[in-house]
């Protein structure tokens, strides 16, 4: 069982309101570039990139600073990750990201902010087995 | 637990790193149980940078000229370079360890990885000197949290590394939590024996839960080590940050980092499997160009060999595991044989972990002693590291030994019993017992191919041509495991290496031999001054030196200099000064190198060697010693006798174009010595002029001081 946030293109009308939302709960702040979620409309369709949890960077972490819930979700344990950035190269989505002037990456932990706010239901929580 | 004393203590302050360097470095005497810091001029940075070079003037100031492997006042130096323990890009945990070695009487130095040096960096020093010797067992014990250094009795009855390691992590870790935060260095009973060992450093395997060993194989460090009553070295560090090193530029290490992260990421599988079966994947390849040493390097290529081909060592490695040595390595060639049977010796069917084989003992303890099971030498390789003995040294030494026996030179009466036939996988393993138990015809072998040959002409009566001709050392040291005879340029790289014939200084083999990039002279001298500069530089950061070209951009075939890999010489460029904040470029680059490199070869001249007269191969690394090797290829150095000399070969005997062979090519090696010599600015005899010094900026009173002597 895992816990992901499912995105849905074709519904998404590119309001960015999940990046800001997103950006905001973790770094308190508006930039897109510190959302775990990234909608690139300059693409048709539309391009939503999240994480969708297949545990790719689980095993290329050296310090096991990254593990999976219960729930089937990645988490970073930041006080183990060394900040090498070989998970932001293993993932297959482009999923992981930091940003300039930080040390540890980060990543969508399926927590759902972002799908409340949504005003078209273009990302949803679900549950897959 | 064990009940150890305090034999001596030192508190020193912690200080934050400054962009890479600590500014000082740790001196520990032994004999004296005297702990001191010493501090790091600015003159030690411009002129040495780092790493080796700092391990090379701390050294030079601690030996004599005189100075034996033995003498009390000789040193074990570790040190870690300014770029060392960056998280960032791949293989930036190397520490180099350099002593005067018993095979040579000269500087070795060792590049190893493993988490010793970046946590002993990040502890607050630069290098890390040991001197004296102690009067009973003992362990250096480096506390990075504390800001402690101690000096601990070591009544541990423990020596062979893959248990004492495990047992001193768990021991100085303090908790579980902690296993990472620690690293050893240490040998193994062989080294009480014999002189041609290695030393360990390990790193935990947090998903193995056990310590793994990385090797400073070359030289015999692991005798100079017990012989100071050293049980083992141990640091710990809990600190690790993506920011540790203090970089003046975190941003482009960081990008330059990711970058290379994500070429490896999409280009090792189609590369060179560096993931999948680490530097194993050149076992076939080798083979496929005639370069495999089979039978003491007699010949490059055997069917049989396809037995130790790379897939049959990825069958035995646990894949998908990030194994690299040090954190932030995405190449992650350390690959490791989980759960193996050793069906010999004092762990007979205890499950163990074994690093390796990598290729160089695939090479030299499989094919060049005919030995096709990949278990078999997946055995040697445990028992080799666990004893503390070198791979090559004791592949080469063995594969002498077995030719010997070949020959009649040996028989089973001077071996004490043992059939050392090619191929004899027990004979083998047994030799190695004897080393680890001090007793036997193994403590003849351990003492090395160049005391063999003198103890075979000697006692034996054996014919010290043949014995000179087919002993594959140089200086003392055993070759590593390439063919050279067809490539004259990698002829001079084993040749003139410093501390004796090892690859790491020049791989010139496809470029000369397959490529035929470098036809003339000329060509091989520039390639033979800038590969071993380039590849120095590796050891002055703490860097390794595969990331460079076992990984290559897309597009490296397109640029001017493939072989350079000049995308990635700019990355390490960038890097640098990204760490150090310090300028830069190309070619600045290359006289950091030549400034330590020149003072190694003078400090080799210093204890005795290090000019032209050492740096002599033996013919088998040139040429075909015996008709039986001549025939084997004769179609090849046939039509070599009718190309190169205008020599019709119909009518000669084999030993007549034998020697027309070798007269060619002993000549061409001459040439190749006087066109290499006069692009690095030295002597026909070898000794760099006072002219380059002075260009290069080593024209130091010291330097100056031993270059009189031979002017």
């Amino acid at each position: 069982m895992k816990k992901l946030l499912k995105t849905y293109p074709d519904k998404c009308i590119a309001c960015h309101m999940c990046e800001s939302v997103c950006a905001n709960l973790y770094f308190k702040t508006d930039e897109a570039e510190k959302s775990c979620i990234r909608i690139n409309d300059s693409v048709s369709p539309i391009d939503m990139n999240v994480c969708n949890q297949c545990q790719a960077c689980v095993s290329a972490c050296p310090t096991k600073a990254l593990t999976v819930t219960a729930q089937g979700v990645v988490m970073l344990n930041k006080k183990l990750c060394i900040g090498c950035y070989m998970c932001i190269a293993a993932c297959p989505t482009d999923s992981m990201h930091r940003y300039l002037g930080g040390l540890n990456p980060f990543k969508c932990i399926a927590c759902g902010a972002c799908a409340k706010t949504c005003p078209v239901e273009a990302i949803k929580i679900e549950t897959e087995e | 637990m064990e009940n150890r004393k305090v034999l001596a203590e030192y508190k020193y302050e912690l200080k934050p790193i400054i962009r890479g360097y600590n500014r000082r470095t740790l001196y520990v005497n032994l004999s004296t149980l005297e702990i001191k810091e010493k501090p790091v001029s600015d003159m030690m940075i411009e002129k040495f940078t780092g790493g080796k070079g700092f391990d090379m003037y701390l050294m030079w100031h601690g030996v004599k000229d005189d100075t034996k492997w033995n003498d009390p006042e000789n040193e074990i130096c570790i040190s870690f370079g300014p770029l060392c323990g960056n998280t960032n890009y791949p293989g930036s945990g190397k520490s180099i360890v350099t002593t005067i070695s018993p095979l040579t009487g000269i500087p070795v130095d060792c590049n190893v990885g493993g988490h010793f040096g970046p946590y002993t960096k990040f502890s607050g020093w630069d290098a890390l000197e040991i001197q004296g010797k102690s009067s009973e067992e003992a362990i250096v014990f480096i506390d990075g949290d504390k800001g402690l250094v101690q000096i601990l009795s070591a009544p541990d009855t423990e020596i062979n590394s893959h248990i004492l390691s495990d047992k001193l992590h768990e021991e100085f870790a303090g908790g579980e939590e902690h296993l990472q935060h620690v690293s050893t260095v240490s040998s193994g009973t062989a080294s009480d024996h014999v002189e041609i060992t290695c030393l360990n450093f390990s790193f935990w395997d947090k998903r193995r839960k056990l310590a793994r060993l990385k090797q400073a194989g070359r030289g015999g460090t692991g005798t100079v080590f017990r012989n100071k009553k050293l049980k083992a070295l141990v640091v710990k560090y809990s600190s690790l940050a993506g920011d540790t090193n203090a970089p003046e530029d975190i941003e482009t290490l960081q990008n330059t980092g990711l970058k290379l992260h994500k070429e490896i990421e999409k280009g090792d599988s189609s590369q060179c499997h560096m993931r999948e079966m680490g530097t194993a994947h050149l076992m076939e390849i080798m083979n496929d160009y005639d370069l495999l040493p089979i039978k003491n390097f007699k010949y490059g290529q055997m069917p049989e060999a396809i037995a130790l081909a790379s897939w049959e060592f990825k069958k035995l490695f646990t894949q998908g595991m990030p194994d690299g040595c040090w954190f932030g390595c995405s190449l992650s060639c350390c690959k490791a044989v989980d759960d193996f049977l050793p069906r010999t010796g004092p762990y007979k069917g205890q499950p163990v972990c074994v690093d390796g084989p990598e290729y160089e003992t695939g090479a030299g303890c499989g094919s060049n002693l005919c030995i096709w099971d990949p278990k078999d030498v997946v055995e040697i390789n445990f028992y080799c590291d666990t004893y503390g003995v070198d791979t090559i040294s004791f592949g080469t030494s063995t594969a002498f030994a077995m030719e010997c026996y070949e020959y009649g030179i040996l028989n089973k009466e001077r071996t004490g019993g043992l059939e050392l036939t090619w191929g004899n996988a027990d004979a083998a393993l047994e030799l190695l017992h004897q080393m680890a138990r001090g007793e036997g015809f193994g403590l003849t072998v351990g003492k090395g191919v160049r005391k063999m040959k003198e103890i075979f002409a000697r006692e034996y009566g054996a014919d010290p041509q043949l014995l000179q001709d087919m002993g594959m050392e140089a200086k003392g040291l055993e070759y590593s495991q390439y063919m050279s005879k067809e490539s004259l340029a990698q002829q001079g790289g084993y040749t003139l290496a410093l501390k004796g014939p090892q690859h790491d200084e020049a791989w010139l083999i496809f470029m000369d031999m397959v490529n035929n990039l470098i036809p003339s002279f000329e060509d091989k001298a520039e390639a033979l001054h800038y590969f071993p500069m380039f590849r120095t530089w590796f050891g002055l950061q703490g860097l390794c030196k595969l990331p460079w070209n076992d990984i290559e951009p897309e597009d490296n075939a397109k640029t001017d200099e493939p072989a350079k890999v000049p995308e990635h010489v700019q990355n390490y460029v960038d890097i640098y000064k990204a760490v150090t904040g310090r300028p830069l470029d190309k070619k600045e680059l290359i006289l950091q190198s030549e400034r330590v490199y020149n003072f190694q070869k003078v400090f080799c001249m210093r204890m005795g060697k290090g000019r032209r007269i050492d740096d002599v191969p033996p013919y088998r690394a040139v040429g075909p010693v015996t008709e039986e090797e001549y025939l084997s290829r004769q179609e090849r150095y046939d039509k070599q006798l009718q190309d190169k000399l205008g020599i019709d070969p119909s009518g000669l005997s084999t030993a007549e174009k034998m020697a027309l062979t070798r007269k060619h090519r002993e000549d061409q090696y001459q040439q190749l010595i006087d066109a290499v010599y006069k692009r690095k600015g030295w002597t026909p005899e070898g000794v760099p002029t006072l002219q380059h010094l002075s260009s290069i900026g080593m024209d130091l009173p010291e330097v100056l001081e031993v270059i009189k002597r031979y002017q």
